[in-house]
């Protein structure tokens, strides 16, 4: 072995010998002798079927965990946990209750540690939880298209008309995605948030977001300068593409889940909000290749990326699903996006240098604010 | 665009929503199929506790380590040591001990309880009309305690801060003449009283009246005295119903009568259908201010704080006591075809959290 490595095993050893010590000897056990253990429950999934209410919760604290009764609605209810015996810390358990739950109304589930302390749960509309049966899989498909293949496809309806109204429709189309990027990063990574906070703590949440976002925004500008220049093109076009496809995602597993919960009163006019919602997304993405004249295959192609992740999300979203995953896919959303932001900014600055101009427009701008505006705006249609 | 599926939840909005998107239909066709159905074809489980249909406390409650069986505690009367005094009169005398202990209230559920003798509710202490009683009280437990007793003494016996409030290691000796007969309790009146009550520092306290000095109502007060002919046909029992907060929120998560949910249900009290039943009922829950107990396809008759014997109330099949309030039930089931007839709080918050309880009507 060489030297650095026995050098390196050393504290390695003494990490471990410490923390033997310190479990062995238990310095703490007079301050924390008779204090009960520190307990903490997160409800992942909720199931309501002809069986009644399935549970799926994850154990937190400081010792084991044993649920020992259910209360639904304030009255104790029989129930069966699977697996049985005490949830380890980070462990994850089903616990299925035959209660026969009323559609369209809230329930309250009341779950009872051994040492008394009680964890709450709202079912806060009652809806059967949809089976995974194949009409149920070409109605999310259906969904996601809509959600996410429709709007991005119509939007690259627009590039032959940008491309005919000359350069200025170029830089104002390249503003208007970085508004409409901007305004996805921002979404995204209060989205991402929002689902870290329903997580397990034990997962810093937060943690989830914020590092992959960075290491994703990081990976990326690395990976697309590797030759040594800044993207332009069908290659910033693809980059794009990738970004808006891992938003699509989140938005995907979003109503996927709320699909789940029964929380999606998702009526027509919500997906023809979603619908326009992602329609700037199609312009965003074709604006960097206005120059060039790009064959049929590459827009199909790019829609696939930017559209299809939605129909993925809605399927993962409402079969199976964890806030923590979420929050996860969600940073790497974010850290795309900002990277395709970078990218589209130092692009129409490079163009802008060729014509002999300045970045700072009044069409720049314009463009800019129109597309944070119009996601603002459209924004509305999909808030309830 | 986070929260649309959030803010969607409320019930106006689902209707609303449905009015709105008349569209909807169609793409929500699966699902409100099934949302239809689900509960309807709910199907019960069925298991040896048929009665509760799914409604109970899964499990089974370790009566060995509680030290404690909710069924000896029914019968289970403490008479104290009996001795003869000058003038024909008893004195009979009790040891109680206070002490920090946990116990189970429903399977699995621990209790961090302060008791009496190892058990809740305490010893149930039987004496006559009229007995000297002398009750030996130490404190073993990790906070002061006392035991107040509803009944007629002194000052100095009241067992309240002041008067019979013992220290941790500490011991007091209460002594009083048993008056009035009558359906009582005791508890400890140590402060904070609401902890220290729905610990599980209480139990019954019954004084059986003299019939020598009722005279006009011979055969009611002999039926009620222990070890006489006359009360040897009945079946007595003592219900205590009380309560327990888990999680110390000042809301009860356990409700039961002697202290273990639904443990009549899961074993029903034997009766045999031809002889008459005595209840002593008592409430000491803490934190809701009324209990009840009804009788199910049966009526009884009541004698509030079991004071007098001729009823207070007659002919009723519901009884609400308030806080430390008692009384006593009588009725029969000779009439009756034998079953399972229930009887539990009809505060049905109550009874759905533990106070349910059934009696099985034999012969």
């Amino acid at each position: 072995m060489s030297r650095p490595l026995l050098w390196a095993l050393l504290p390695l050893l003494l990490i471990v010998a410490v923390a033997a010590a310190f479990l062995a000897s238990d310095p703490l056990g007079p301050f924390t002798g008779s204090a009960p253990p520190v307990e903490q429950l997160t409800i992942e999934r909720t199931v309501l079927d002809e069986e009644g209410i399935g549970v799926r919760i994850r154990a937190g604290g400081s010792e084991p965990m044993r649920i020992v009764q259910v209360q639904v609605d304030g009255a104790y209810w029989a129930f069966n946990q699977d697996p049985h015996g005490p949830i380890e810390r980070m462990g994850t358990a089903w616990l299925r209750i035959p209660y026969p739950w009323v559609a369209g109304e809230a329930h309250h589930l009341t779950l009872l540690t051994s040492t008394g302390a009680a964890f709450e749960h709202s079912i806060e509309v009652a809806v059967a939880t949809p089976g995974m049966t194949a009409e149920r899989v070409n109605f999310y498909a259906l969904i996601g298209l809509f959600v996410g293949v429709v709007p991005v496809a119509l939007g690259m309806m627009f590039y032959p008309a940008l491309r005919s109204a000359g350069p200025a429709a170029f830089e104002f189309a390249l503003a208007l995605t970085i508004g409409l990027l901007a305004f996805l990063l921002v979404d995204t990574l209060a989205e991402g948030l929002e689902f870290a906070g329903e997580a397990a703590a034990e997962f810093h949440g937060a943690v989830l977001v914020w590092i992959p976002a960075a290491f994703t925004f990081a990976l990326l500008m690395v990976l697309g300068r590797r030759k040594g220049e800044p993207l332009s093109g069908i290659a910033l076009a693809t980059s794009i593409a990738f970004g808006i496809g891992v938003h699509n995602l989140g938005e995907g597993l979003a109503i996927g889940a709320a699909f789940a919960t029964g929380a999606a009163a998702l009526g027509s006019f919500l997906v023809i909000g979603f619908t326009l919602h992602n329609i700037t997304e199609g312009i965003g993405i074709t604006a960097p290749m206005l120059a060039e004249r790009p064959r049929l295959k590459v827009f199909s192609g790019l829609v696939a990326l930017a559209g299809l992740p939605a129909v993925l999300g809605i399927w993962i979203g409402s079969f199976a699903f964890s806030a923590h995953w979420a929050a996860l896919a969600l940073g790497i959303g974010a850290g795309a996006i900002l990277q395709v932001i970078i990218e589209v900014g130092a692009y129409l600055a490079r163009k802008a240098r060729e014509q002999g101009g300045s970045w700072a427009t009044g069409t720049t701008l314009g463009g800019a604010a129109l597309g944070v505006l119009v996601m603002y705006a459209t924004a509305f249609l999909i808030q309830v | 665009m986070k929260g649309w599926w959030k803010s969607a939840v409320s019930r106006r909005f689902l209707l609303a929503g449905g009015l709105l998107a008349g569209g909807a239909t169609r793409l929500m066709g699966p699902q409100a199929s099934a949302q239809t159905n689900g509960a309807e074809r709910l199907r019960t489980p069925h298991g040896a506790h048929g009665a509760h249909d799914g409604m109970i406390t899964p499990g089974e409650v370790d009566y060995v380590r509680n030290g404690f069986d909710p069924h000896r505690i029914l019968t289970d009367w403490d008479t104290g040591k009996a001795s003869p005094l000058a003038g024909g009169r008893t004195l009979r005398e009790f040891e109680i001990v206070a002490e920090d202990k946990e116990i189970e209230i429903a399977p699995g559920l621990m209790f961090p309880a302060w008791v009496y003798n190892g058990r809740v509710p305490g010893p149930t202490l039987r004496v006559t009309e009229g007995d000297r009683v002398r009750i030996r009280f130490q404190n073993f437990g990790s906070h002061p305690h006392s035991i107040h007793f509803h009944g007629i003494h002194s000052a100095r016996m009241d067992g309240v801060p002041g008067a019979g409030n013992v220290l941790p290691g500490g011991e007091f000796i209460y002594e009083f003449d048993a008056i009035p007969f009558g359906c009582h309790l005791y508890h400890c009146h140590s402060v904070p009283l609401k902890r220290h009550i729905h610990k599980g520092l209480y139990g019954a306290f019954i004084v059986d009246p003299d019939p020598a000095r009722r005279p006009e109502e011979q055969a009611a007060a002999r039926s009620r005295v222990l070890g006489s002919p006359e009360n040897a046909g009945w079946q007595e029992f003592v219900l205590v119903m009380n309560a327990f907060d888990t999680n110390f929120d000042d809301e009860n998560e356990v409700y039961a009568v002697n202290s273990i949910a639904h443990a009549y249900t899961k074993r029903p009290i034997v009766i045999a259908r031809e002889r008459p039943v005595r209840l002593y009922l008592i409430n000491v829950t803490e934190f809701d201010p009324i209990n009840s107990l009804h009788l199910h396809a049966n009526f009884f008759d009541y004698y509030d704080h079991g004071t007098t014997l001729t009823p207070t109330l007659r002919t009723i099949d519901t009884v609400m006591q308030c806080q430390g309030q008692r009384g006593i039930l009588e009725f029969s089931f000779k009439d009756h075809e034998p079953g399972l007839y229930m009887f539990h709080a009809h505060q049905s918050e109550f009874a759905e959290l533990g106070w349910m309880s059934l009696f099985e009507v034999r012969g």
